[in-house]
């Protein structure tokens, strides 16, 4: 981690450690790093996060990290829906948005009703 | 991967991490590593580690993502999540994270507050609704990730999961997927609300209950599970997401515990996904073919035709046929890349049709990578790079495709010199594989300017790094020279973490490709002079080594490490190989007054006070050699030994050493001290001990294809015929001391001892059957015309040495039976075989050898040779015996040769060409013209004519460039003179060898034996 945080924007985005690769991004201040096996495809896994930035962007509307730490569930359902046991399962961003839509429906009506009970 | 903690991190940087790869979910395990039964550190620990953070920028900005370009800061209420907002509607969250600079202690406080709070919840007497029930795990959970222990609510996860509400059901499993533990009780209740949600025919709760699967990925979850996924994924009823999840949750499975998920007949079923209708599941499936395939791959090749036609489909599509499968303009370039990967596991497709149709495929994805880019966003080069690159891969991997194979190498070339770093970086490592293909490895040739820059111009250092794993790849006798100048030209300011490596790989393709071994030497001297301290033990030894076995170096060696310690500051490796040398070759150069044995002594001694004390031992080793071959230091040299410093040092070694070499050079006479300090004798040739340093080091995988490879198109690793046969020199020594003593090597395969084995035993042990030659005893046998000392035979098990001396008709030989092993050998039975016209002519007597040879040990036979008569052949030494239940047999040809019973002649121009004429008759002379097998050197041909064992006559000859020999065979029965001349032709690359001797066959004989060394 610290090997990254050091690689300057203009250096190559993938770290040898021990026999398994980190490919990583930086996104404004925010590094989002995924381990891989040696034969895995870097390039592709650099896409990889990317469209998980993606999808968190769609979601909450230009995430920021604030975000993530306080929705960190939504962060892992949506994670959960894009990736699988560590392969990609749905690399369209549509579909993962249905789901994700299902959370949404299921959850605004009751979040309006604790407010208003609150109130 | 570890996150760093709070106290860890970097300032101003918040990390969070996405997985891929089964390791992360394994908790950094390697996926092969089943029993890892654990939640996923990363993932919380990303939290937490976010959670510690406190600054607003929005991410995603930066490359494009959002539409709204710009730091967009949200306010603290827009960002809270209902589900964590305090009872009072306080922030208590806020409270808890929001505050940089509030005490851990206030923290610690708040939360116990709240967990408080919880567990009164829980056990109340009103029973909790499904929201608020979500709610406080929910809360729990982050507790959890913010690093503070839970011990309770897990019931109330259990209970979320029977919930019919998609969101409550959702943080159930997500608390359980984070927080399982192995309480048998709360295991038998989820696993029971997982299969309810199973059989729930609802595609959401399914696919809750299956990522729940594959996020736990435990044992028990297979045992339970195993059984049941394979049926959903290939039952016709079932929605394509809910298959999607099965195919990746077996997957997942089976990487856990690969004994649990049962192959069964759902296999077939499972390739004809590929051909699904939707992407999606089509992506699922080959991740788990892809996998099962590697282990069966048998079961699974109907999927190669099948992937093919597939990955045609997506290279032909327009962009816009798979619409949402479209990325940044490429098609669906996830499942690309793992179709290619899927083809991978399988060689070229033997079917002409399929494989004419997926060379078409990867020469439309090169083709395409020459087109103009369809957008400037650096997602699409990657997409359509990623596709590249594999495809690159699978060409690699076939390796049979010449033209493709150049066509990627071009295509690389271009690739070292983008402007993206990775690319740059990816290119090196996927040339490095290229270099080793017979097809392109020319091709690879081409670019070496370009790594060459990079070496010099890369900031990144993996990248250079890259770069000097490639020259190493692409190294071969044509470019060496050039590659080893700049690996030590980049060793000078090459960065600490790479030194040791690029040391050791200079100093393998030196050894590797030096025709001439002078550059040999100065290019190590340069290593130590440059590197010296990156200079491991293995380096210097075997320097020492080659130098030792190569006689035409040897002067060399010591004139070139002489002037080199000349330098006022050396490095104690040099100052080591330097004594080691003098103390064997000093002699070669002592006739220079400026390398006088003085000067050399004093040029080492001058460097001893301010080495350390194993050099300090070596040192005084090579003063004793220095009073064995220059009697005349020999009184300053006990001078220095007898000075207190010695005599009296505090390190007992270096006492005993001083004080033992000083009285051996008092008492003993010349002979002894001669015999003592006798010339070290030749190394058993052998792989390399660097090599194996080099492979220890990279891990068995990288280099040991590389060296596989290159040994098939360079086989003269030495410059000379390798004694041992390839199987025993690719078996990597796993101790890499001095002599490679001690190498265990592979247990031979053969039947294993069994009681049912005893009767073929019997019958193998009988030593009527004589193995035919071992091969290449006889490259090993023509070595030893011109030498007398060396080693005849080596294999896994044993090693057969030979040392020999000859005095007129009369010989002796040492044959040295080396067991390699740790296990003793029984039964040992060497026998020397001579035909009956042999055994006429040539004498041979010895003793038998003790039967059992110790693990480890060395066994010596003395063999007395007496020349009745001149004679043709050769005797056959063939060796018996018994290893670890297996029977052994080995023959080699033993080198007792005519000529070994020279006595050279030295006699003047006048008298040579007088014998010359009397020996003119057609019977007496033998010709023979015949192309040159080694490089024409005029001292290597001295050499070997001295060695052949005739006296060279300087001077003689009218022409300089001829050789002319003379000397007497002698036998028990007659003296037979012999004159030789050899005739070099440069031009030509030929010799003419002329023998006249007063006796056709001997004649004939010399000829013969002769024309074998040139």
């Amino acid at each position: 981690m610290q090997v990254a945080l050091a690689h300057k924007p203009k250096m190559h985005s993938f770290l040898e450690w021990r026999d398994l690769k980190v490919v990583y991004k930086r996104y404004a201040n925010l590094y989002f790093c995924c381990t891989i096996e040696g034969q895995d495809n870097e390039l592709m896994t650099l896409e990889l996060i990317h469209r998980y930035v993606e999808l968190l962007d769609k979601s909450f509307g230009n995430v920021c990290e604030l975000d993530i730490i306080f929705n960190f569930e939504k962060g892992y359902f949506i994670l959960d829906e894009f990736l699988m046991g560590g392969d990609i399962k749905k690399s369209v961003l549509r579909a993962t948005e249905q789901a994700d839509l299902l959370q949404e429906e299921d959850e605004s009506p009751c979040s309006v009703l604790e407010e208003m009970g609150l109130a | 991967m570890r996150l760093p903690h709070r106290d860890g991190g970097a300032g101003g940087t918040a990390v969070t991490s996405v997985e891929n790869g089964a390791a992360l979910r394994e908790s950094s395990c390697h996926p092969s590593n089943g029993n890892t039964v654990t939640v996923r550190p990363s993932r919380y620990e990303t939290v937490r580690w976010l959670v510690q953070r406190q600054s607003g920028g929005s991410i995603g900005e930066r490359d494009g993502c959002s539409e709204t370009p710009g730091a967009v800061s949200k306010s603290r209420a827009q960002l809270h999540s209902p589900l964590l907002a305090g009872r009072t509607g306080g922030l208590f969250w806020a409270e808890v994270v929001a505050s940089p600079g509030k005490s851990k202690e206030a923290e610690i406080k708040r939360i116990n507050k709240e967990l408080a709070n919880i567990r009164s919840k829980f056990k109340g007497d009103k029973a909790l609704d499904g929201y608020s029930k979500k709610k406080y795990v929910c809360k729990l959970l982050f507790i959890f990730l913010l690093g503070h222990d839970i011990d309770f609510g897990h019931m109330e996860a259990v209970n979320l999961l029977s919930s019919n509400r998609y969101t409550e059901k959702q943080i159930g499993y997500l608390f359980i997927s984070v927080l399982v533990n192995s309480n048998s009780e709360l295991i038998r209740l989820i696993n029971n609300a997982i299969k309810n949600d199973l059989a729930s025919r609802n595609p959401t709760f399914m696919g809750l209950a299956l990522h729940c699967i594959a996020n736990v990925g435990s044992r028990e979850m297979a045992e339970a599970f195993a059984g049941e996924i394979p049926k959903i994924l290939v039952a016709g009823d079932t929605m394509d997401s809910a298959k999607q999840s099965a195919a990746l949750c077996l997957l997942r499975l089976y990487r856990t515990s690969p004994h649990l998920v049962p192959t069964g007949d759902w296999a077939s079923r499972v390739v004809h996904l590929l051909n699904d209708q939707h992407l999606g599941v089509v992506t699922a499936a080959t991740s788990l073919i892809t996998t099962l395939a590697q282990k069966n791959p048998e079961e699974f090749k109907t999927s190669v035709s099948l992937a093919v036609s597939r990955l045609s489909r997506i290279v032909t599509s327009a962009s816009t046929d798979l619409q949402d499968y479209t990325y940044y303009f490429v098609p669906a370039p996830w499942l690309s890349v793992k179709l290619l990967r899927l083809l991978q596991c399988y060689p070229p497709p033997e079917d002409p049709a399929v494989r004419g149709r997926l060379t078409e495929c990867l020469e439309t994805i090169l083709n395409k990578a020459q087109e103009p880019p369809k957008s400037k966003k650096v997602q699409h080069s990657n997409a359509k790079n990623a596709v590249l690159f594999e495809a690159i891969s699978l060409i690699i991997h076939h390796d049979s495709e010449p033209n493709l194979l150049v066509r990627a190498c071009n295509q690389l070339g271009q690739f070292l010199q983008h402007r993206e770093t990775n690319l740059r970086y990816l290119a090196l490592e996927s040339m490095c594989a290229l270099a080793s293909s017979e097809f392109s490895h020319e091709a690879v040739k081409t670019h070496i300017e370009t790594v060459i820059a990079a070496l010099k111009t890369e900031r990144d250092v993996s990248v250079r790094q890259r770069a000097v794993d490639l020259l190493y790849a692409m190294c071969d006798r044509s470019n060496a020279q050039q590659i080893v100048a700049e690996m030590l030209s980049y060793l000078e300011t090459a960065d600490y973490s790479i030194r040791e490596e690029i040391v050791l790989k200079v100093a393998i393709l030196a050894e590797k490709y030096a025709v001439d071994y002078t550059w040999y030497v100065d290019t190590i001297l340069n290593l130590i002079r440059i590197a010296g301290d990156y200079v491991s033990e293995e380096v210097w030894y075997r320097v020492i080594q080659i130098v030792i076995n190569r006689d035409d170096v040897q002067g060399y060696a010591a004139k070139t490490v002489f002037e080199s310690l000349q330098a006022p500051a050396c490095h104690e490796n040099l100052v080591k190989v330097g004594g080691y040398i003098l103390g064997e070759f000093g002699n070669l150069i002592a006739g220079d007054p400026r390398s006088s044995p003085l000067v050399q002594f004093n040029l080492l001694h001058s460097k001893f006070h301010l080495c350390s004390v194993p050099t300090r031992a070596l040192l005084l080793s090579t003063y004793i050699k220095f009073v064995n071959l220059f009697p005349e230091v020999k009184p300053t040299i006990q001078d220095v030994l007898r000075s207190d410093s010695q005599l009296r040092n505090a390190d007992a070694e270096l006492q005993q050493r001083a004080v033992e070499y000083l009285r051996l050079s008092t008492v003993a006479s010349t002979d002894i001290l001669a015999t003592v300090l006798e010339e070290m004798p030749p190394f058993p040739e052998r792989e390399s001990s660097i090599l194996a340093k080099l492979k220890k080091k990279k891990g068995p995988g990288t280099v040991m294809g590389l060296e596989e490879g290159k040994r098939e198109r360079g086989p003269d690793i030495n410059g000379g015929p390798e004694p041992a046969p390839a199987s025993a020199t690719s078996t990597p020594s796993p101790s890499a001391d001095l002599l490679g003593l001690g190498a265990v090597p592979p247990a031979p395969a053969g039947p294993p001892p069994s009681s049912g084995g005893l009767l073929v035993d019997v019958f193998s042990d009988s030593p009527s059957a004589v193995a035919p030659l071992a091969p290449g005893s006889e490259d090993n046998f023509a070595r030893f015309v011109c030498k007398n000392n060396g080693v005849l035979f080596e294999n896994q098990l044993l090693q057969i040495g030979l040392k020999s001396e000859f005095r007129q008709n009369l010989g002796r030989m040492f044959i040295f039976y080396g067991n390699k092993t740790s296990t003793q050998f029984l039964n040992f039975t060497p026998t020397l075989i001579c035909s009956d016209d042999l055994q006429a002519n040539l004498s041979l007597q010895t003793k038998p050898v003790d039967p059992t040879v110790d693990g480890g040990a060395q066994v010596q036979q003395v063999v007395n040779i007496e020349c009745v008569s001149d004679f043709t052949e050769a005797p056959v030494l063939n060796i018996q015996f018994r290893y670890g239940g297996t029977f052994q047999n080995v023959s080699v040809k033993l080198p007792i040769t005519l000529n070994k019973f020279f006595q050279p002649t030295e006699m003047a121009s006048q008298d040579f060409f007088q014998r010359w004429k009397q020996l003119s008759s057609p019977q007496q002379e033998v010709q023979n013209i015949f192309k040159a097998k080694h490089p024409m050197d005029t001292e290597i041909t001295k050499a070997k004519i001295i060695g052949f064992g005739s006296a060279l006559l300087e001077e003689v000859d009218p022409n300089p460039a001829n050789f002319v020999g003379a000397g007497i065979i002698h036998t028990r029965t007659t003296q037979i003179g012999c004159l030789l001349r050899l005739e070099p032709n440069l031009q030509a690359q030929m010799y003419r060898l002329t023998l006249r001797t007063s006796k056709e066959t001997v004649s004939q004989r010399l000829c013969a034996l002769l024309s074998e060394q040139f």
